[in-house]
């Protein structure tokens, strides 16, 4: 059954919809625009994607993000993984509660305090700051996305599928290799694209735990819009956009067929 | 030999069994339960409960749902562990060995198939954990898929087949290891019922083909004892009687037994007297003495006792039936007629409402027995017996 939307509903769509995306949408289109000027439409070119591949700088922090946000993926999904299982298998174990609590917590501590204390942490232990402390605060900060998604798929995971491999001889490793990582895939595989797309647009965190050498793009696009917004800058946001839309798409995806 | 069955008397029941290895005090069991006991916090699934199974045995585990039956079969998986006593296995103490070092397989009653394999892969399954040739693997899984009528199917999705294949795949699969025990847990509730009867037989026929022990959780009676060398019935725990199905249903030794399996009047009374295993019974249910012959119990007189009587053991008619018998009179309350059976309930002067049941062995009756009619209900001594429990 079709309902055609009433005007007032019809109306405030549009207006919904236009806050929330009409800034993006003049960003990307003024990422075509063949004026030097930003704010003054000159007519369609793609020069400044030219002159984006040829911006050593950019291309370097996006190089850096992306095995940032790759490596941190790996490793949230990893971690995530586990902790989502412990959290479902493992009944009511003591302190179940607050590990839940502190699992998730991450996810509503506000980025700055996140970015301070992880700052706090590497220096008191000495660490040098750059790229392996941005990617430990990454993972910090994504595992938790990856528990939730993995555990709404483990709660509707038939447990009698893994006691029938155990009963057939797998040890409980090889019956989890099996039977029970193929069946949570799709969420797995979710929660990585997440973990990926996180790290991928994340400036507060990266900005408190970065050093010398480790840059990522939204870093560069920060400190270069201080000093002037280029149409360079609106062609690079346009890509990080389409990656990041594309990850989200995706991880919903398998998420919904995972369900 | 069980003490119950004397020379002179004809046996119990309409099954005569050669393979009784429970009677034999030489046989070893396979699998013994010595007091065991399992806890879940407060509540107690089995209570101090000693069973012995023997080789080559189809056992049922009979009984309400949380009765403790589907712990019992967890514990000999090795989901669960006891939490006293001790569960053996070919002489073997089982406790601390892990599910996957068991020579049992199970048949899940959700049958636990893995989605993402075929049909060949699923029965592969615990053939590959042994890490067998490829060569042999192949050969076990046909096999199995042959023994189950499956070869057509075996590249199919769980998810592309019917109840009754998926039932296949499961049984194939839990047999292809060749387990000194399959236990099958509700193998058959989620079957219709035509098929379900179809695959008793089946399933009793792959048991006597294999000699694999068989043990089966059901609640379903008369899957139970279709299918049975001997059934325990448990209740709450413990096992309310182990018997053969003839001897349960004849020879029920508690309340509980007697109505759970099968229908069954109970009488309740005093004995009165009794002499030579014939017992006098005084019921206010019925105007004279009731004599039940009962040679195996020892009563006294004046205990509280019940007489219990199969429905199909009770005649029902208009006329009085010659003096000295056991009658009790009533009116008909309800009549169902299932076509094989014509299932009669009689209600007694105080409101207790007894079942008689006639099989239609002819398709005319003469004048048939009506609604609100006075009928005359009576039993031979020696179709009744008593309960002192």
């Amino acid at each position: 059954m079709k309902r055609r939307l009433s005007w007032v509903n019809a109306t405030s769509l549009t207006l919904g919809f236009a806050f929330l995306y009409l800034p993006i949408l003049l960003l990307v289109v003024y990422s075509f625009n063949a004026s030097q000027l930003v704010t003054v439409w000159g007519g369609f070119s793609t020069r400044w994607y030219g002159a984006l591949f040829r911006n050593e700088a950019l291309l370097e922090a996006a190089w850096v993000t992306i095995r940032i946000a790759f490596l941190t993926a790996l490793v949230a999904t990893v971690l995530g993984t586990l902790a989502a299982i412990a959290l479902v298998r493992n009944g009511r174990f003591a302190g179940r509660t607050l590990f839940t609590g502190l699992v998730y917590a991450p996810m509503v501590m506000p980025e700055v305090i996140t970015g301070l204390a992880l700052l706090l942490l590497f220096v008191s232990i000495g660490m040098d700051r750059g790229f392996w402390t941005v990617t430990l605060a990454h993972v910090t900060f994504t595992m938790c996305f990856v528990t939730v998604v993995v555990q709404s798929r483990l709660v509707a995971f038939d447990r009698s599928l893994e006691e029938a491999a155990l009963d057939l001889g797998a040890t409980p490793l090889s019956a989890f290799l099996t039977v029970t990582l193929p069946l949570i895939a799709p969420a797995v595989a979710a929660g990585f694209l997440l973990a990926f797309t996180l790290s991928l647009d994340d400036l507060v965190i990266a900005s408190f735990t970065s050093g010398p050498g480790a840059t990522t793009l939204p870093m560069r696009i920060y400190s270069q819009v201080r000093l002037g917004v280029t149409p360079e800058i609106n062609a690079a946001s346009t890509l990080l956009i389409g990656f990041v839309t594309a990850g989200v798409v995706a991880a919903a995806l398998l998420t919904k067929r995972a369900a | 030999m069980n003490a119950r069955v004397q020379p002179a008397r004809p046996a119990i029941g309409a099954v005569r069994r050669a393979f009784a290895p429970w009677n034999d005090p030489q046989a070893k069991p396979l699998i013994r339960f010595e007091n065991v006991t399992k806890r879940f916090g407060p509540t107690v699934a089995v209570d101090d409960l000693s069973l012995d199974i023997f080789e080559r045995e189809f056992f049922c585990l009979l009984g309400p749902s949380g009765c403790g039956k589907s712990t019992l079969m967890r514990l000999l998986a090795g989901f669960e562990q006891p939490t006293a006593g001790r569960v053996i296995l070919g002489g073997a103490d089982l406790a601390g060995v892990p599910p996957y070092r068991r020579p049992v397989n199970m048949m899940f009653q959700s049958y636990a198939l893995f989605p993402h394999m075929s049909v060949a892969k699923n029965v592969a399954y615990g053939l590959k954990q042994e890490s067998l040739p490829r060569g042999e693997i192949e050969r076990r899984v046909q096999e199995m898929l042959q023994l189950v009528q499956l070869e057509a199917l075996a590249n199919r999705r769980p998810d592309q087949l019917s109840g009754g294949q998926r039932q296949r795949v499961a049984l194939a699969r839990s047999l292809a290891k060749q387990p000194k025990v399959l236990l099958l847990d509700e193998p058959l509730a989620a079957l219709d019922k035509k098929l379900r009867e179809e695959t008793q037989f089946e399933l009793m026929d792959i048991q006597q083909r294999l000699g694999t022990t068989f043990l089966v959780v059901t609640h379903d009676q008369e899957e139970a004892m279709t299918m049975a060398d001997r059934i325990a019935v448990m209740d709450r725990g413990r096992l309310a009687q182990v018997a053969t199905p003839g001897d349960l249903y004849e020879q029920p030794q508690t309340r509980f037994v007697a109505e759970f399996v099968g229908d069954i009047n109970l009488l309740e009374g005093r004995v009165a007297g009794g002499e030579g295993g014939f017992w006098q019974i005084t019921s206010p249910l019925a105007p004279a003495p009731l004599t039940v012959h009962d040679p195996d119990e020892a009563l006294e007189t004046g205990q509280a006792v019940a007489v219990a009587v199969r429905p199909e053991k009770m005649t029902i008619s208009r006329d009085k039936p010659a003096a000295g018998g056991n009658a009790i009179e009533g009116e008909v309350w309800d009549i169902g007629y299932l076509g094989d059976w014509t299932v009669y309930r009689v209600k007694l002067g105080d409101g207790a409402i007894l079942r008689v049941s006639r099989a239609n062995a002819s398709r005319f009756v003469e004048q048939p027995i009506d609604w609100e009619e006075r009928v005359h209900l009576g039993f031979a001594p020696d179709a009744a017996i008593i309960l002192t429990r």
